[in-house]
């Protein structure tokens, strides 16, 4: 009984302490972690060159960061949340019904994402196509539909080694997920005319869309819910692997890693950022507009994190990995303006 | 008995009479000692596994984090060109804030080439790149601060040491090579032979880093800067949080309940209870933290506070079953004597049963702490696992201000690009392993030094 009574007395001296110490002076973000370390560059220069004290970068993926955004305004909750998609419709909805209702969306750049398969391998030269016909649950042979029995990569592309499939691609709990299967399993699956195959058999065009995304189960594919070290880690126990990485992991691992060309392009910053190497996507940050001048340096990190000396070519962002945007011009007059989203 | 002599009458014998002599072994005891060496060889067998997986994790960590202890260093001279650092020529310390840490990285790049040129050092095919990523990200910050700081540098010549990038200083421990430089896209074999001429030339040199220690956790561009003085920073402060609020608590909770409280069907409850608590996985504490701490109470995210109160509870439980071993452990003749000249229980408690319980009490609550500290899942929750480059104040302001933790320092590592963030998670592993087993050895110090037997 005692130990109750001195719990609930401790309890209430701390929280009476946490009014007192409250006014949180730091911007606190959360969200993606392929984002993340663009996002640590970001704080550690801001809090070098502004004055300003250094802002709180946690990880934890996009989703989780979006989920952490919305719980609503006031110090206890985050102000900005990193996200590698863009924030959800439904997510938006939560976030209006918690009080958050002035968001700004702010684009800062593109992320590639590459294949890659150990550095004393051979040579991968891929299509979505092959991607598709390796991977797919189920594929199109002679017009039938039949579950995928490719047991290696030369069978589904006489070009490619011969060498057994086995895949490592991001889990569903990444974002990195949702771009693997759009732009390169559909694309696959249109590209081979699985598609048409797909719609022919299932009356519903959403099924046949779902057949074009489904992974094979036989232990071919293997999703990893970790993060790029991981999959590193898995390739290099298992020589035979081929493994999905953001560009910027694959630049500052190319001592371990071949990486594949797309369509007979390599992917590199110049090559996301002309577009010909199609596997990209935009990356985000979402600012709670409310917190602006109730959070010191919320703005400000905002600014500086899209500056030209930071996100532009050339800047501390670009030389990680990151791919610039070419509408940055009109990002930083977004952040300018605090326009909120409609 | 004459029936006793005839051989043909005698009864059919057990078998151990006819074995004779007690010297040599009959087949039943040699099956005996069989066993019981191959039991022994078992044991030896068990441990000889757990010594050598021991030997192997130790060897493989300090084989990995040793270079986090050593830093390579480079010596040039850097002129603080004005056109860079105070472009309007006013000295006006205002505007010069503006020029912000990233254009004084052209100085360094400048003054290198400067020097390359000036020594006479040729390397065939060395880009711009090359010299751009030599030297650390942190470099042109704290040429930026020393300039800021004295403005009078402006337009001189200063002798400067600096942190090389992470694949220079990798040059001088072996994990980048000639070889694995070529496929670098990080730095190049023009890059390499740039450092090796450089290290002969004695401009740089690889010494003790005490900065590891001191220093704050660096973005994942700088991967040489990075430090755990945040994080061993953080740790003390919840260190100190659960060692205020368990201690007393947990005491105050056992000395009641082990010489206070009626034995009933609540105490038997709330016994159950507690050791049950002991053995909750350490997540659990973490989902309760934030729903108790964080969202309800409102305390501010990836603090020490948070996170020392989390860790109190998980802790709690172990103070507590020690503290009440400890207390048991005392002879009953103790109170008995005390009781009988007339002392209240209270005194009894406090003058002659606490004290003599004290090094087991003590003993535990280390233990306890030395698992708190070592305990990463519960925070991985309450948002410790986070980029903080600032210390926290000190207290008891400080428990309020962002802070990381070693073990949670050690998975922020383990998940970045930069290859040298490996070695620095190893590094910081060790420091941790270092922390424990001080702990430990002050346990056992206690133990022995003021336990008493009777």
């Amino acid at each position: 009984m005692k130990s109750v009574k001195l719990t609930v007395s401790a309890l209430a001296v701390i929280a009476a302490s946490a009014s007192v110490a409250a006014a949180r002076d730091q911007v606190q973000v959360a969200g993606s972690s392929t984002v993340l370390p663009y996002a640590n560059i970001v704080a550690e220069a801001f809090a070098e060159n502004s004055g300003f004290a250094a802002p709180v970068v946690e990880g934890g993926g996009s989703s989780a960061g979006l989920k952490q955004f919305c719980e609503g305004v006031g110090e206890n909750t985050i102000d900005v949340a990193n996200a590698s998609r863009k924030i959800k419709d439904s997510e938006i909805e939560t976030c209006k019904a918690n009080g958050v209702a002035n968001i700004i969306e702010v684009q800062f750049g593109y992320d590639g994402i590459v294949f890659a398969s150990d550095i004393n391998g051979p040579d991968f030269a891929l299509t979505p196509k092959d991607v598709f016909l390796a991977l797919a649950g189920e594929v199109v042979v002679d017009g039938v539909v039949t579950a995928n029995a490719a047991a290696n990569w030369s069978d589904v592309n006489p070009d490619l080694p011969a060498q057994p499939i086995m895949a490592f691609i991001p889990g569903t709990k990444h974002g990195t997920r949702e771009v693997f299967e759009e732009k390169v399993m559909k694309a696959g699956c249109e590209e081979s005319g699985a598609l048409d195959a797909f719609k022919a058999a299932n009356a519903d065009e959403k099924a046949a869309e779902a057949a074009c995304i489904a992974i094979r189960t036989d232990g071919k594919s293997v999703d990893v819910d970790g993060d790029y070290p991981e999959t590193l880690a898995r390739i290099e126990s298992d020589k035979n692997g081929v493994g999905v990485f953001g560009l910027s992991f694959y630049e500052s691992n190319t001592t371990k890693l071949k990486v594949a060309t797309i369509n007979g392009v390599t992917p590199s910053v110049e090559t996301v950022a002309s577009a010909e190497y199609p596997v990209s996507r935009p990356l985000f940050f979402y600012v709670k507009k409310d917190h602006i001048g109730v959070i010191p340096g919320l703005k400000e990190y905002a600014e500086f994190f899209v500056s030209d000396a930071i996100a532009g070519p050339g800047g501390p962002l670009s030389s990680y990995g990151l791919v610039p945007d070419p509408e940055l011009a009109t990002v930083q007059q977004t952040v300018a303006d605090e326009a909120a989203m409609q | 008995m004459t029936d006793a002599t005839d051989p043909g009458t005698i009864p059919a014998q057990p078998a151990r009479h006819t074995s004779g002599s007690l010297l040599t072994a009959s087949a039943r005891t040699k099956r005996r000692n069989a066993a019981e060496a191959r039991f022994k060889a078992y044991g030896i067998a068990a441990i000889a596994i757990a010594v050598l997986a021991l030997c192997f994790l130790m060897s493989s960590i300090v084989r990995d984090g040793a270079g986090a202890f050593r830093q390579t260093y480079a010596s040039i001279p850097v002129t603080v060109s004005a056109e860079v650092v105070d472009p309007k020529g006013n000295r006006d310390p205002a505007e010069m804030a503006k020029v912000i840490s990233l254009s004084y990285g052209k100085l360094l790049d400048d003054s290198l080439k400067a020097w390359i040129a000036a020594e006479n050092i040729r390397i065939e095919g060395l880009s711009d790149a090359d010299t751009k990523s030599f030297f650390s990200g942190e470099a042109p910050a704290r040429l930026r601060n020393m300039v800021l700081a004295d403005p009078e540098l402006v337009g001189q010549t200063v002798e400067m040491t600096a942190l090389t990038s992470s694949r220079i200083d990798g040059m001088f421990k072996g994990r980048v090579t000639e070889e694995t430089a070529a496929l670098d896209s990080k730095t190049s074999v023009a890059q390499f032979r740039l450092a090796q001429a450089m290290k002969e030339n004695g401009a740089l040199v690889t010494k003790f880093n005490g900065d590891f220690i001191t220093k704050p956790d660096a973005s994942d561009n700088r991967a040489e800067a990075a430090g755990i003085g945040v994080a061993i920073l953080g740790s003390f402060y919840m260190m100190l949080i659960v060692l205020i609020l368990a201690l007393p608590i947990g005491v105050a909770a056992s000395i009641y309940l082990e010489e206070f409280a009626p034995k009933n069907r609540l105490t038997d409850v709330i016994e159950v209870n507690i050791a049950n608590l002991a053995a909750v996985p350490s997540i659990v504490f973490g989902i309760l933290g934030l729903a108790a701490f964080i969202n309800f109470v409102g305390l501010p995210r990836s603090t020490p506070v948070v996170g020392g109160l989390v860790l109190t509870l998980m802790t709690l439980p172990t103070i507590i079953i020690s503290t009440r071993a400890a207390l048991k452990s005392v002879p009953p003749s103790i109170r008995d004597a005390a009781l009988g000249v007339g002392a209240s229980r209270m005194q009894t408690v406090f003058h002659h049963v606490l004290p003599l319980a004290m090094p087991g009490i003590l003993t535990g609550t280390i233990i306890g702490l030395a698992q708190a500290l070592g305990e990463t899942a519960p925070l991985l929750l309450i948002g410790m696992v986070a980029f903080v480059t600032t210390f926290p104040a000190a207290p008891p302001e400080g428990f309020f201000d962002p802070a990381s933790a070693l073990p949670v320092q050690v998975y922020n590592w383990t998940q970045r690009a930069d290859p040298a963030f490996s070695e620095r998670a190893s590094g910081a592993i060790i420091v941790l392993l270092i922390f424990l087993l001080c702990m430990n050895l002050l346990a056992i110090f206690l133990r022995r030094r003021f336990e008493r037997r009777w």
